[in-house]
């Protein structure tokens, strides 16, 4: 009980903290614009009520976006050192780590949540199909949470930002590109490969199908960097 | 209150604090003095947890940091150096963080950060958001958010440094007000500060403990009673430097102008009623007597200069 308040407490703290800020406002903004322009150029190259183009866009869109979120959530409070009274309070890093990898879900979510504007436009021109739309929503959610959980880790690591950022990028971009390079890999480690992939669970779940092998796909891999994040916040060297 | 046993601390080669050990009891309020790098931070880190010394044991309240470091820091309020506060946070706003985290329930807490505000003097700028004040409302609203849930214990690393002399005042008597009931560390390189607030003063040098006693015992320690100076009126250098030489156990005579006199014993020997005989005899007006003044500063110096 006590651990969900303080979990909670964190993430209200976090989440507040990307509007007191211009963060937010610029990051959502960004990815509005790529998301909207890549969007609807491919959309009208195809002439098909769908929001496949934007699904088929987004794995490469949070390689991006989920790191420049999660990116001062760890670094910028070793640098103001507010972490050593974070850290000093009667709160574990367990607790500490998921509030805000809860709060960059969320923020990850609101972006989201606005390109649905995009969705009701195409269903007043062309007949929607919205099942696969929320399955793509719903996926969107997983994978961005598996790269948010990256980004968690990357940021654990380092006192400096850009360092998170693009070690966050790096990492997402490999866990993207693993099933796209099968061609140069022996044949018994394809289905690893592609079991690995982040992007690859998502189309599943994007196409409406939801697998329970996709789900503990997701789930476990955020908790694998949900750990590791929560290991790498007690290193400390940098005191 | 606080027991820390053989407490050592390495950063790679580097070794912030060897082989500490100290015992704190309820209700003291101690000055951790030494000059900057001296290890005093890193000690305090190991009290709060939030490093793990690479050996040695820290028992807070009869509980150990490596086992039970949550119930630990329920009951410690902790200031760290350089204030790190959240900037884009409002202080209202803050303070209520901090009260979700300690648990502070809802009813009643309006009441309490409306205290600790007044006993802190940040009423003020309780709406300013953390980043616009001057460092001085900063040191203070780091200190509220130390004393919000009225903890036992008060760790403050630093907490005078960005002060202006009536704030430390205030801040002074802050901690000697709370250091009636509770137990409070208080570290600092600033001598006057653990002199003006501390009934206790531990020395630490290079890691080391090199001193512990109240700021009195130690002005003691190190005084010496075998160096007397002294004046006389109208009486000249030769004259008065022969006579004083030739006292039984006096063993220097440092003739200064007008006077004035620097008179060396052999260890254990009081030399002054034998001058004070002398002046007698002679007839001779004794101005002033006294022996060796030695400041905390002095001390300081001595202990923690190789």
């Amino acid at each position: 009980m006590n651990k969900l308040k303080n979990i909670l407490t964190v993430f209200k703290r976090e989440f507040l903290s990307f509007f007191n800020s211009p963060v937010a406002y610029i990051v959502i903004t960004v990815f509005l614009l790529f998301a909207g322009w890549l969007f609807f150029q491919q959309f009208f190259l195809m002439g098909q009520a769908s929001m496949r183009p934007l699904f088929g866009l987004i794995p490469i869109l949070f390689i991006f976006y989920a790191p420049a979120i999660t990116m001062r959530m760890i670094a910028e409070e070793r640098k103001t050192k507010t972490i050593s009274l974070l850290m000093t309070l009667p709160i574990s890093n367990m607790e500490i780590i998921l509030g805000k990898f809860l709060a960059a879900e969320a923020l990850l979510g609101l972006g989201l949540l606005l390109t649905l504007p995009y969705a009701l436009t195409v269903s007043s021109v062309g007949m929607l199909d919205w099942g696969p739309v929320w399955g793509g929503y719903f996926g969107a959610l997983l994978m961005g949470g598996a790269y948010l959980a990256v980004g968690m880790f990357c940021t654990s690591l380092t006192s400096n930002q850009i360092v998170a950022f693009i070690l966050g990028l790096g990492i997402c971009f490999v866990f993207f590109i693993i099933d796209k390079i099968l061609i140069f890999l022996p044949e018994k480690l394809t289905t690893v490969f592609e079991y690995l992939s982040v992007d690859y669970h998502f189309h599943n779940i994007a196409r409406g199908v939801i697998d329970v092998r996709d789900l503990v796909f997701y789930l476990s891999f955020i908790a694998a960097f949900i750990i590791y994040s929560i290991y790498a916040i007690q290193r400390e060297d940098w005191r | 209150m606080i027991e820390a046993r053989n407490l050592s601390k390495a950063f790679g080669p580097v070794e912030a604090v060897k082989d500490l050990s100290f015992a704190i009891s309820e209700g003291e309020v101690v000055g951790l003095l030494g000059p900057n790098g001296a290890g005093k931070s890193t000690t305090i880190k190991m009290l709060t947890g939030y490093l793990t010394p690479t050996s040695g044991t820290v028992k807070v309240a009869e509980m150990d940091t490596s086992r039970d470091i949550q119930a630990i820091r329920r009951r410690i309020g902790y200031m760290p150096q350089d204030i790190p506060l959240y900037e884009d946070m409002i202080v209202l706003d803050y303070l209520h963080f901090i009260s979700d985290i300690r648990q502070i329930p809802a009813a009643g807490r309006r009441e309490k950060i409306k205290e600790v505000a007044e006993r802190c003097s940040i009423e003020k700028v309780i709406t300013q958001s953390i980043g616009t004040l001057s460092s001085g409302y900063k040191q203070r609203v780091g200190l509220a958010q130390a004393l919000i849930h009225n903890p036992d214990i008060l760790i403050l690393d630093e907490p005078t440094s960005d002060l202006d002399p009536n704030q430390i005042v205030e801040i002074r008597n802050l901690i000697k007000e709370i250091g009636i009931e509770k137990t409070v560390i208080v570290s600092s390189h600033i001598l006057s500060e653990v002199q003006a607030t501390c009934g206790r003063v531990m020395i630490i040098s290079e890691g080391k403990l090199v001193a512990d006693g109240s700021p009195d015992e130690l002005l003691a320690r190190e005084r010496s009673d075998n160096v007397v100076h002294l004046t006389f009126q109208d009486v000249g250098p030769e004259e008065g430097g022969e006579a004083i030489g030739r006292l039984d156990g006096v063993s220097k005579v440092k003739v200064l102008e007008a006077g004035r006199f620097i008179v060396e014993a052999k260890t254990g020997k009081d030399v002054r009623p034998d001058l004070f005989h002398l002046a007698v005899a002679r007839n001779w007006v004794i101005l002033e007597m006294r022996t060796e003044q030695i400041s905390l500063e002095e001390v300081f110096r001595k202990l923690t200069m190789n």
